[in-house]
């Protein structure tokens, strides 16, 4: 272990700050799929990083890990982690990073795992790469992973092809891939987003005991708050690159202060509403931006939208840990 | 309860199977096993590859040996056919022609697996090297390529083996070789590609594995399938090649030397006299083209994923 990486001490683990990400095209304007974000994950902690589709979600994660193509894009800003900052790092230190300290579960499980290869074969890939485990050593700890994240009759699996597992079975092989060398931050993006309900409840519930278990941190992207509601600590609601909503999880749903979070709840099904009334949403779709430069970005689309709205960016307010970025929020008492 | 059907078997083999984990290779294998053109071109390469190992034991009599008793029979305008122990009769030059047949085909294998090798092996190296570095080496690498692919590619064989001092085996060899390097190149470059964007090389390197681990473990594995039936099907073009090579004189001219590309040249003056001079060592070409042409489009296929079930 390198001095850094075992100096866990105080303060978060993960200090995201400003982190901007601009895909630059010849002769086209910037697009901007993350516009100075900023938010940090506590060690042990669950966070939730919510927005639909093209919010930046995934764009972040990517830029955490260094796993963005090398020409391109432009990242900006700081991600500490460890007391390095990850931004920063060579290619080969990070790579010595990714993996051991920081694990990543992607959407997709089929496509995510190599064909070619036994899933034992990925798990002791991992192990004997970061933890100098010898062939059989990392066969004995694939096959505890294995039944470590519910695979049964794991002495077998381990030498099966990933076409040869069920859909859920292959995203729980990813997450024990992932959770191979006790990473302190792992990140998952959309990890239940192609699975059918309920193996999705099965693997949440899988992601919360390991995460207890292990005291890996957790950073969990969705656009589903159903999600969120069940796993995280804190939520950061993310809106066309920036985060417009920061809250503990049950002060978020107890009282949505952003128009486009208190939507986002409010659109939720309930067991006890009126199956007569039409399911609120909101209008319009993402496209409908206004650039954040001088207005906010959700006002076409923001039912208490006022004048101010469409020509001054609203700022950060910061109170009683909750972060807020809108000029006219939802009164507290309303939800 | 009745007797399970014929499809519930079948399903229960197929779950047992999945239960043995059952690799990708091992399931091509079985559909090539129950795949009569695999079967066919199978046999036609094991005979073939059987009696070029073995062909100085079968060969009756030496490629150069002329016989007395064949030579007297020999004239301008008569060629003699089979008689008692030369089956196929003798050659222009009073030699058994079937000895000269059997032992023509080590030259023909030799060729056509040492050309399809070679072209194979810098293929793939080319190929793997546009395809996993990209930038500018894959474009310089693909420039090449699409020049030497833009020349019909008998021509360039013999522009290759024409600019060699002397003809030869090896000149042959290279030439051929060359035809194929690009051919093999754009196809594991156009895979490779394809797997550099693939979500499980993105995986392998959240995951740590190190640029040439994911090139040599993740990548290559999942993008050689294609370029292993091609390599396949070479065999049999090699082959053509080759023939065609000595056939216009371009091989090792030597007369003693058993070739079938060289025996149907050399038959050429004499079609009238004897056309069976030249059809044995055409027919020979042909079927064995065609063994491994067959082959390759069963393995072609056996390969292919939407045929897994």
């Amino acid at each position: 272990m390198t001095p850094a990486g075992a100096r866990s001490g105080d303060g978060p683990l993960l200090d995201v700050r400003d982190l901007s990400v601009r895909f630059t095209r010849r002769g086209e304007p910037d697009t901007v799929a993350v516009d100075g974000i900023s938010f940090d994950i506590e060690p042990g902690e669950v966070v939730g990083l919510v927005g639909e589709s093209g919010c930046g979600k995934s764009v972040t994660s990517l830029a955490i890990m260094g796993l963005l193509p090398g020409r391109g894009p432009k990242v900006g800003g700081e991600v500490r982690f460890g007391g390095d900052d990850l931004l920063a790092l060579s290619d080969s230190a990070l790579r010595e990073r990714r993996g051991r300290d920081l694990g990543m579960v992607f959407q997709d499980p089929l496509s995510s795992l190599n064909p070619v290869v036994p899933v034992g074969v990925q798990i002791t890939e991992a192990l004997t790469r970061h933890r100098g485990m010898d062939k059989k050593a990392a066969r004995t700890e694939a096959i505890t992973l294995l039944e470590r994240v519910g695979i049964p009759d794991p002495a077998r699996r381990v030498t099966s092809y990933p076409h040869q597992m069920s859909g859920g079975m292959r995203q729980r092989a990813l997450i024990a891939i992932a959770l191979a060398c006790r990473p302190r931050l792992l990140i998952a993006d959309e990890p239940t987003t192609a699975l059918d309900v309920t193996i999705q409840a099965q693997i949440l519930e899988l992601l919360r005991e390991l995460v207890a278990e292990t005291g890996t941190a957790l950073m969990m992207i969705t656009h589903d708050l159903g999600v969120v509601a069940g796993l995280c600590d804190r939520v950061n609601v993310l809106y066309a690159g920036r985060i417009v909503e920061r809250a503990e999880r049950h002060r978020l749903f107890a009282t949505p202060r952003h128009p486009y979070t208190h939507g986002l709840i409010g659109s939720i099904p309930r067991l006890d509403s009126d199956p007569e009334l039409e399911l609120p949403a909101i209008p319009g779709s993402v496209n409908d931006n206004l650039p954040w430069d001088t207005a906010c970005a959700f006002a076409p689309r923001c039912p208490r939208e006022i004048g101010r709205c469409t020509e001054v960016t609203p700022g950060v307010e910061t109170a009683a840990s909750r972060l807020l970025r809108c000029h006219n929020p939802v009164p507290a008492t309303s939800a | 309860m009745s007797a399970p059907t014929t499809w519930a078997r079948r399903r229960r083999a197929r779950i047992d199977d999945t239960a043995q984990g059952r690799s990708l290779g091992a399931d091509a294998l079985r559909r090539l096993r129950r795949n009569p053109v695999a079967i066919t071109g199978a046999v036609i390469i094991a005979v073939f590859v059987l009696i070029s190992v073995f062909a100085p034991l079968l060969a009756p009599h030496g490629p150069a040996e002329a016989f007395p008793q064949l030579l007297d029979r020999l004239r301008p305008g008569e060629i003699p056919g089979a008689q008692d122990g030369f089956p196929l009769g003798s050659d222009q030059n009073g030699r058994d022609e079937f000895s000269r047949m059997i032992l023509a085909s080590r030259q023909t294998l030799l060729v056509g697996v040492l050309a399809t090798v070679f072209g194979l092996v810098f293929g793939v190296l080319i190929g793997v090297v546009a395809g996993a570095v990209g930038g500018w080496a894959d474009t310089v690498l693909m420039r090449v390529t699409d020049v030497l692919l833009s020349i019909p590619s008998l021509l360039l064989a013999i522009s290759v083996a024409a600019l060699a001092a002397r003809p030869s085996q090896t000149t042959v060899i290279i030439a051929v070789a060359l035809v194929n390097v690009p051919i093999f190149a754009r196809l594991l470059r156009g895979s490779m590609l394809a797997q550099r964007e693939s979500d499980h090389v993105l995986a392998a390197t959240a995951l740590g594995v190190k640029r040439p681990a994911i090139v040599v473990r993740h990548m290559l594995p999942n993008a050689i399938g294609p370029v292993i039936v091609q390599a396949t099907l070479t065999l049999a073009t090699a082959i053509l090649d080759a023939a065609a090579l000595s056939f216009l004189g371009l091989g090792d001219a030597d007369p003693a030397r058993a070739e079938w590309g060289l025996m149907l040249a050399t038959a050429q003056p004499y079609l009238d006299v004897r056309p069976a001079l030249a059809l044995y060592p055409a027919l020979a070409i042909i079927v064995v083209a065609l063994g491994f042409t067959l082959f390759g489009e069963a393995l072609r296929e056996a390969l292919d994923p939407k045929g897994r079930r």
